[in-house]
């Protein structure tokens, strides 16, 4: 029973079946009730379930997420819409010092189960703070669970896990992607995909090549390119990035023997360098060569002609992969 | 100057078009929607010098401030632009405000203040580098003593507010402004702002259009009682005036100019106005916006209440006219023709003023995407 939906329309149907299945679920953010949402996420819940389900709040993110918190201590599970990633700055205090802490600081006795949807990552030709990727900050941050998904199932899917996940969960959509389409099975169970699980969306065994969000299509893409060039790419989707499936890393690794992370995010202190760390540790011996990161720059996010420089693309990552290869590549001769 | 400002509540009772259009007696009026002009103790001999020629000069730029902002948003209908916020409706609350600055006081603003951008000197093909996306900026702040707009909501008021104290700190007299809208006003950082500037006694204005939206929303979610309600409780005065009355924005602002040049501190002004067009270009209002309310308000507009008083007061003749109509085409031509000068910045512009010194990482990653590039374009990938 499954049906064609967009990834926008597929955390929307999510959104719906957490609103009806349980009456202390709220939606809260700005725009997302008669509008709904400034990519429709949320289109048609507030005339379904009604503005004391679905809340157009204040523009204040820190407010929108403070009373989030407020709301939890009162038993609510609160889901809430930053607008857009770059805006998600005002509410940081609440989530990094209150949030993420709360479960520890009472000793278990509070639990915050928060949804946090953020719309993230570039490829729109938008302006300042409309592209950003700022997930690092949360998986750096103890006490919050961080997601992403990268097709309609999954968003569909691990929406609802989310939501119904007693942690706080930060959900991040990737926007540039809100409109593929894919099927989209609403009776799979959610508990046979647990929200930290990692997902081989291509099998190979030269090079394992680590992706999520707005860029497993990339590397998919990456991927299919490479295999006419005779190579064999394994894409692993990580959906979760607090915490990691190393192990799905980790066996694809001791497979192909080489590994290219590739993210949005500024590579300084991003994701790939945790993932690089851990696998060589876990995995030194079977290493064939370094790790390789391709990532937006150590740059604030450019103006929107220069993204397509700053985000990874089809050539950036196959050039990597050329790299961990041993094959020509653009820093043949060494290092620059 | 405090008695104006706690009386102005006394305001237009006599206001002919009271029936018309509800009793705005909350609101300072001097320009009623049909162009009369009417007398306001308090504040006329602030606007005493606004003569014929200096009213054509507001109208002239009201016009030339809509026919920019019509054109900009046809460039992006066109596809010359990824996007543009217009201000449509709210001319009169940017061009008497703007207007009566002295190039000395610096604004910090929001992202449609493009008609204070237009007073303030700012070029006309600066302001569309950003919609265009081939910068984060457009131009240079200190050569036209305007920051660049902030998009993150909020944000500019307590950077208006840290400049003011350090104009008090050097002793001089020059004013900084925050303009932001209604929607802003829920934000941390403007009340913030207010605490601090009122209590630093800091010589900031606080310049709140409200548009009567926030995307949207509707100012009632944000404010349950008027905006200009809340500054008083910490301990700055307000004003609340007519923003589509180019003449009643002109006073107050003088007010609070003359407030904040001469000691008195902060001072808020809510300009109560209309946004008549969608927020951004790629905004579908009909998806929650009132028509009557949009006709209520079109019925107000700033730009034909002083079309309708110079008419009837004989100083928009033929003459005028013509002359308006060929300084707003020849803007709009000149504004259309930058538009398409502006080029596509250079690739490893990505890593330009990220540090003002040299910095060793971001460096290394822009001779490695350079030495890439030249990699590519070798055709070997
Ligand atoms: C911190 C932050 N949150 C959300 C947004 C998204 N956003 C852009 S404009 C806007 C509404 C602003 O309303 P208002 O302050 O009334 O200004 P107006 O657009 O009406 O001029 C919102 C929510 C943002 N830019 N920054
Ligand atoms: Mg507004």
């Amino acid at each position: 029973m499954s049906e064609t939906l967009t990834l926008s329309k597929a955390i929307g149907t999510g959104l719906r079946r957490a609103l009806a299945d349980d009456d202390k679920v709220v939606l809260m953010g700005e725009d997302i009730g008669r509008l709904g949402g400034v990519f429709r996420v949320t289109e048609g819940l507030q005339r379904d379930f009604g503005p004391d389900r679905v809340m157009d709040t204040p523009l204040a993110e820190a407010g929108i997420m403070g009373t989030a918190i407020g709301l939890a201590f009162r038993g609510y599970r609160p889901v809430v819409e930053i607008q857009f990633d770059g805006f998600i700055y005002p509410a940081f205090d609440q989530i990094v010092a209150q949030l993420a802490k709360l479960h520890y600081r009472t000793r278990g006795n509070v639990r915050m189960p928060i949804t946090v949807r953020v719309p993230y990552g570039g490829g729109i030709g938008s302006v300042e703070h409309h592209s950003e990727s700022p997930e690092a900050y949360f998986a750096h941050t103890a006490g919050l669970r961080v997601v992403t998904c990268s097709n309609p199932q999954d968003a569909h899917t691990m929406i609802r896990q989310a939501i119904a996940s007693d942690d706080p969960v930060m959900f991040f959509e990737p926007k540039r992607r809100y409109w593929a389409k894919g099927e989209v099975d609403e009776t799979i169970d959610d508990s046979t995909l647990p929200m930290g699980s990692a997902r081989v969306a291509a099998e190979g065994t030269d090079v394992t090549l680590v992706a999520y969000g707005p860029l497993v299509k990339t590397a998919l893409d990456a991927a299919a390119a490479a295999a006419d060039d005779g190579l064999s790419v394994e894409v692993v989707d990580l959906r979760s990035l607090s915490p990691i499936d190393f192990d799905t890393v980790e066996a694809s690794v001791r497979k192909t023997g080489r590994l290219v992370i590739t993210h949005e995010a500024a590579q300084f202190g991003g994701l790939g360098a945790e993932i690089a760390a851990s696998i060589t540790d876990r995995c030194f011996y079977h290493l064939e060569a370094a790790p390789a990161r391709v990532t937006g720059f150590d740059t604030p996010y450019p103006a929107a002609k220069l993204e397509e420089h700053f985000l990874p693309d089809l050539d950036r990552i196959l050039d990597a992969v050329d790299r961990v290869l041993g094959r020509e590549n653009s820093l043949t001769g060494g290092l620059v | 100057m405090r008695s104006a400002i706690s009386e102005q509540q006394s305001g237009s009772e006599e206001n002919s078009l009271s029936e018309v259009f509800g009793p705005d007696e909350e609101l300072i009026q001097i320009l009623t929607p049909f162009g009369e002009r009417v007398s306001q103790p308090l504040f006329d001999s602030w606007i005493d010098d606004v003569d014929s020629a200096a009213l054509l000069a507001l109208y002239e730029d009201m016009v030339v401030v809509r026919r920019i902002d019509t054109e900009a948003t046809a460039l992006q209908r066109q596809g010359e632009l990824g996007l543009w916020a217009p201000l449509l409706g709210q001319e009169a609350a940017q061009i008497g405000s703007a207007r009566a600055l002295r190039s000395d006081d610096f604004v910090f603003t929001s992202y449609r203040e493009n008609a204070v951008a237009y007073c303030r000197g700012v070029q006309l093909v600066d302001l569309v580098k950003v919609w265009r996306g081939v910068a984060n900026s457009g131009w240079n702040p200190f050569e036209v003593n305007m920051a660049t707009p902030a998009v993150i909501i909020g944000a500019q008021s307590l950077h208006a507010t840290g400049y003011a104290m350090g104009c008090q700190k050097d002793g001089v007299d020059s004013v900084a402004v925050a303009y932001f809208g209604d929607g802003a006003t829920s934000q941390g950082d403007v009340n913030e702002a207010m605490i601090f500037a009122a209590s630093f006694h800091a010589p900031v204005i606080f310049f709140c259009q409200n548009n009567q939206w926030a995307i949207s929303e509707p100012v009632g979610l944000q404010a349950v009682r008027p905006i200009s309600d809340r500054s008083p409780g910490f301990g700055i005065p307000s004003l609340r005036v007519d923003g589509n009355d180019v003449l009643a924005v002109t006073a107050t602002m003088r007010i609070a100019l003359d407030r904040a040049r001469t000691g008195g501190g902060p001072t808020f002004i809510e300009a109560v106005t209309y946004r008549m067009g969608p927020h951004t270009t790629s905004d579908d209002p009909t998806k929650y916006e009132d028509v009557d309310l949009h006709a209520q308000w079109a019925a107000k507009d700033p730009i034909l209440r002083l079309e309708r008083h110079l008419e009837a007061t004989g100083v928009l003749d033929d003459a005028a006219r013509a002359s308006v109509k060929e300084k707003s085409d020849e803007v709009a031509r000149g504004f259309r023709a930058a538009c398409h000068t502006l080029d596509d910045p250079e690739p490893l512009a990505v890593f330009d003023h990220v540090y003002s010194a040299p910095h060793s990482g971001v460096d290394r990653q822009k001779r490695q995407y350079a030495a890439y590039l030249s990699y590519i374009e070798g055709g070997t990938r």
